[in-house]
């Protein structure tokens, strides 16, 4: 126990609380303040170096020469891509040669939320390939979409897009080309439509994304 | 100075006062993260990081901490330090990061590193302290490894998926028949519910045998006296 302090008014003794919590407040702010400052470059560095190794799952590093997260343009609203905040469309250029466009997107109905995804649309209006960021589907259900998560590993089923240009961009139950597992359509359809209007809005945009805003 | 016995320290956080099983607290995080053993332990991981370290630091300071006001201080140090830990995962263990990452924000939520930070840490030298945090954590991580596999099992015939994000090269072994269905119930929320039950059940029934036993071997024991 502490020595009894002779009778502190109350003043004084709110006074002298309040000190302690504002030294106590100060020293662990200064604490986390000065671990952001010195880590910060870091985790910049970290958060780059994944956002390209994410990159790369859907457009192989080969078949472009540009330095890809420079090339960014920033789209101010893009419902097509379900970011009615804005976007980020990288450009991939071999030789100053468009290459692919990296899109960023969204699928707004899944059956737990947000889909958020990453594709490569390639030159010719293929895709290089379709990868699940972040997502909620139900784990071991419609968590397939995510192939860390898809049991089926020789043959994952976000890999059916890569190379394709077929217009039946819809799940088969719908009328379309795209395989799904049963039990789970809301996921693999929310992800197939979504798929669908991002190819639709890269290829009929690709002109324009390509050149606005182009770096030498 | 007291001298303290670090074995009943150990043993109190692992199992007689386990924050999962005995003391019921930080329930929330369990029941959210067990869905597999790579979730759950590398949650507890965490945790038992958190834990040492508030634990140590709360004592270390507890002659400074005014008693009126120790318990914004104590949530105070405790946010601090995971965020500090939080942010140099990020920075110098980015692989570990991805995986334990969003798990590490939630432990300040978690009641049970303010429970021992209250009851024990600010009572105690900064050693047994930590050591109570981190025996508190491994006890949290039995709980959560037993009821990831249950639950990891049960619901899809697997066991260790996600390995491969913690140790590169590792599989999932697959222990059921690969044609298993699935057993959604034990992944959703419910069958956390009653796999946890199932081990409060399995903790008390095997206290109560070692309770028995006690009781026969030391009544056997006056006759044998004679």
């Amino acid at each position: 126990m502490e020595p009894v302090i002779p009778q502190p008014t109350p003043f004084g003794l709110s006074l002298r609380t309040a000190l302690t919590m504002l030294a106590f407040t100060i020293v662990f702010t200064a604490l986390m303040a000065g671990t952001y400052e010195a880590t910060q470059s870091t985790i910049a560095a970290s958060a780059e170096e994944a956002k390209l190794q994410l990159i790369n799952e859907v457009l192989p590093p080969a078949s472009y020469d540009n330095a890809l997260l420079r090339d960014e343009l920033k789209l101010a609203a893009a419902p097509e891509l379900g970011l009615p905040k804005g976007a980020s469309v990288w450009r991939a250029r071999k030789a100053g040669q468009p290459v692919a466009l990296v899109l960023e997107a969204v699928a707004p109905d899944g059956y737990a939320g947000k889909i958020r995804l990453v594709m490569a649309v390639m030159q010719d209006g293929s895709l290089g390939g379709v990868r699940v960021v972040e997502h909620h589907e139900t784990p071991g259900l419609g968590d397939y979409i995510d192939p860390k998560k898809d049991k089926n590993k020789a043959a994952p089923w976000i890999e059916q897009f890569k190379a394709l240009t077929g217009q039946a961009w819809k799940v088969k139950k719908d009328g379309g080309d795209i395989a799904y597992r049963t039990g789970a359509t809301i996921s693999a359809r929310a992800v197939t439509n979504a798929v669908a209007r991002v190819a639709a809005f890269a290829r009929s945009e690709q002109a324009h994304l390509y050149q606005q805003g182009a770096q030498p | 100075m007291n001298s303290y016995n670090y074995r009943d320290i150990f043993w109190n956080g692992f199992w007689r006062q386990n924050t999962g099983l005995a003391q019921l607290l930080g329930l929330c995080p369990i029941l959210a993260v067990s869905t597999s053993v790579v979730n759950g332990v590398s949650l507890a991981i965490a945790t038992i990081v958190v834990m040492a370290m508030s634990n140590a630091v709360v004592s270390a300071l507890r002659n400074l901490i005014p008693y009126e006001i120790r318990i914004p201080v104590f949530i105070l140090i405790i946010a601090a330090l995971v965020t500090v830990l939080d942010l140099a995962m990020n920075a110098w263990l980015h692989e570990l990061y991805m995986v334990l990452g969003i798990f590490v924000p939630l432990i300040t939520t978690n009641c049970i590193v303010l429970a021992r930070v209250e009851a024990y840490a600010a009572k105690n030298p900064a050693l047994p302290s930590a050591v109570d945090g981190a025996a508190m954590g491994v006890g949290l991580m039995l709980v959560l490894a037993v009821l990831g596999g249950m639950r990891e099992l049960i619901g899809t015939g697997q066991l260790f998926a996600g390995i491969e994000m913690i140790i590169p090269g590792a599989h999932a072994v697959q222990v059921l028949p690969a044609d298993y269905p699935g057993f959604l119930f034990a992944i959703l929320p419910p069958g956390a519910f009653i796999a946890l039950a199932c081990l409060i059940a399995g903790k008390s029934w095997l206290e109560a045998r070692n309770k028995a036993a006690q009781t026969s071997t030391g009544a056997g024991c006056v006759p044998a006296a004679h």
